[in-house]
């Protein structure tokens, strides 16, 4: 042995540490994203997705909102068996389309559009799915929102839209960018002739869709603490070398700065758009719908 | 020629130009001969010219059209249009200098011509926030375009930005409204709108300038949802690789007129629009003169038709075969799914 030896290094046992894991059984429990606390699934359901404990509104996906908004929870949907192609044959869309549609089973592509009653009034509704290449819009949710609006427009009946997206779907380039200009020139010609419009922004709604339609309602509404903006933080943040406050394009901020109506918590949502809805009927049998 | 902006792939060129010129000089100063040399060099030099910029990659046409000296609005502005009177302000905040526009006459007819600025130097570019528009310049076209559709004139757009702002001013003073405002409303003008792309068409921040009975670009202008820049820092992290996104996105006119987003390309001097101003305006106001004389018989209500037409058919899409039908039943039978709202939502 020699001297050297004597201070080599020691070699220790490493024993798992027992701290306590956060992981909950997928499905049980849930536990809020904006302050931890941790609720039974079922008791979050019950409260529509709505932290009881900060009041943090969880993201909804289509058939959620849906569920919760529509009487009955039913919808006659339209084309919904529309789907996205690769029109610019952009590296790995289609692989990303085909993960996105088996992530979501029950969602062909970011929006689901069709017919429903809210308190009895019919209306035609769209509704984003963040849930799905978050909330992208390429030709498949430019053409169902299109679709959608002229269906309003010829059967006389208010238009809702629940929004939420990323944005533009890069993978769609240019088509992607022009859906913003055939949604809003289909609200032009529905709100010319008379048409309501009742746009709801949820979290978050950025981008190409704020830039278009979702910003063109004849009254713009939006759940509490959702993001509401053009461009992103970031973006932002290296723009102008400042930190943003930490409300920066929330629902609130947009609402303070004239950008919104109101601010609606989801309980109260189907009874306000309920109010508004019978504010716009003309009664006795001379229902225009708008 | 040493003041230009020269681009990497334009090297190989510039340096034959070079060695061209140095060989001249040589012959002067020594009195020896070289012309036969000289001539050699100065053919394949051209014919270098040529392969270049005849195949011009998607990349390379991007660097082209963001060349700091590539002509902006203001110039053809003034060389296409006589008579031109800049109007200002958005009559609610400011008045956004990243967006020109006002009265002009084509060929004695009288129009509102707008477009995006960009600066000339640096501080021009400061005062014109590199020619990205806020709220205000989106309301100020706005303005000019609501005084068009009102006095029947044609309306001319110019489009060559980046994008939209992005700063917390421009969000607090809503942006996206802006934007989308000024989508719905050009859907709705009766009168005649021609918009030309000019450089770089980035995003809502172009197509807010952008929805016109016809669309046209130059030939090594760009158009697209998100910069190259900003697709390759998404896609694959790295904004350097830009280029690689530029080829993948089909930005070019030629893209865009098969996808039929675009109506026509106006041609542009070899090497890009700098080399020849002059050249290049004689070609688009050839090309917006053709344009405009089709659009001028037509009334209010076609001319609405025909731009809600040429936009409603853009897009790519498939239906599927009959099983979607049956997913609302899928999910009604998902395992766990009890009998919640959100299951009875499904049950069409």
């Amino acid at each position: 042995m020699q001297i050297k030896d004597l201070f080599s290094k020691k070699k220790y046992a490493t024993i798992p540490s027992e701290r306590p894991k956060r992981d909950i059984p997928e499905g049980l429990m849930n536990k809020c994203s904006k302050c931890g606390t941790i609720q039974y699934s079922k008791e979050l359901d019950k409260n529509l997705k709505v932290c009881s404990s900060c009041g943090h509104h969880y993201r909804l996906s289509a058939w959620e909102r849906i569920g919760m908004t529509l009487d009955d929870g039913r919808l006659y949907e339209y084309d919904a068996e529309m789907e996205s192609v690769d029109p610019l044959e952009f590296p790995g869309y289609k692989g990303k389309l085909e993960q996105q549609r088996q992530k979501n089973p029950n969602l062909r592509d970011a929006v689901v559009t069709g017919e429903g009653a809210i308190n009895g009034l019919p209306v035609v509704v769209a509704v984003m799915s963040f849930d799905f290449f978050s909330g992208s819009m390429g030709s498949v949710v430019g053409e169902k929102i299109t679709r959608a609006i002229e269906a309003a427009h010829e059967k006389k009946l208010p238009m809702l839209i629940f929004s939420t997206s990323g944005g533009a779907r890069m993978q769609e380039s240019i088509l992607s960018l022009m859906q913003m200009a055939k949604t809003s020139a289909a609200l032009s010609k529905f709100q010319g002739a008379g048409g309501l419009f009742i746009s709801v922004f949820t979290d978050p709604t950025m981008g190409g869709v704020s830039a278009s339609f979702a910003s063109l309602g004849d009254y713009n509404l939006a759940e509490p603490g959702a993001l509401v903006g053009f461009a992103g933080r970031i973006v932002i943040e290296q723009t102008i070398r400042q930190k943003l406050p930490d409300n920066f394009q929330t629902a609130e901020f947009n609402m303070q700065h004239g950008q919104l109506d109101l601010v609606v918590h989801r309980k109260d949502m189907k009874t306000t758009i309920g109010k508004l809805l019978d504010m716009h009927t003309v009664r006795e049998g001379l229902s225009h719908g708008g | 020629m040493a003041a230009e902006q020269m681009l990497p792939f334009e090297k190989p060129i510039s340096d034959l130009r070079e060695k061209i010129a140095t060989l001249k000089t040589l012959a002067e100063s020594n009195g020896m001969d070289f012309s036969e040399e000289i001539a050699r060099l100065e053919e394949k030099c051209k014919q270098m010219e040529e392969e270049l910029y005849n195949e011009l990659s998607p990349a390379q046409k991007m660097h082209i059209a963001r060349l700091h000296q590539r002509p902006t609005s203001l110039d053809f502005i003034h060389a296409v249009f006589t008579d031109f009177m800049e109007l200002h302000g958005d009559r609610l905040f400011a008045d956004d200098l990243a967006i020109v526009g006002g009265l002009a006459k084509l060929n004695g007819l009288p129009v509102t011509v707008i477009g995006h600025q960009r600066g000339k130097d640096t501080k021009d570019n400061i005062a014109r926030f590199f020619g990205s528009p806020h709220p205000e310049g989106f309301r100020k076209a706005l303005r000019l375009m609501q005084q068009a559709n009102k006095f029947n004139r044609p309306i001319i757009t110019l489009i060559d930005t980046k994008g939209a702002y992005p700063g917390n001013t421009a969000e607090e003073r809503g942006q996206s409204e802006a934007i989308a405002r000024n989508l719905r409303e050009m859907a709705g003008f009766g009168v005649p709108i021609i918009c030309i792309v000019i450089g770089e068409g980035g995003s809502g921040g172009a197509l807010a300038l952008g929805v016109g009975n016809r669309v046209l670009m130059l030939e090594n202008a760009i158009y697209s949802a998100i910069s190259p820049n900003g697709a390759a820092s998404i896609l694959w992290k790295d904004a350097t690789k830009a280029d690689i996104a530029a080829e993948a996105m089909k930005i070019t006119a030629k893209d865009l007129l098969e996808f039929e987003v675009i109506e026509d390309i106006i041609e542009e001097p070899q090497g890009g629009a700098h080399k020849d101003l002059a050249f290049t305006a004689e070609r688009l106001k050839e090309k917006l003169w053709k344009h405009l004389a089709e659009l001028l018989p037509m009334t209010s209500e076609q001319l609405i038709e025909d731009r809600y037409n040429k936009f409603r058919k853009i897009g790519e899409f498939r239906m599927a075969e009959a099983a979607s039908k049956e997913i609302p039943e899928e999910v009604a039978e998902e395992p766990g799914a009890e009998a919640s709202e959100m299951t009875e939502s499904a049950k069409v």
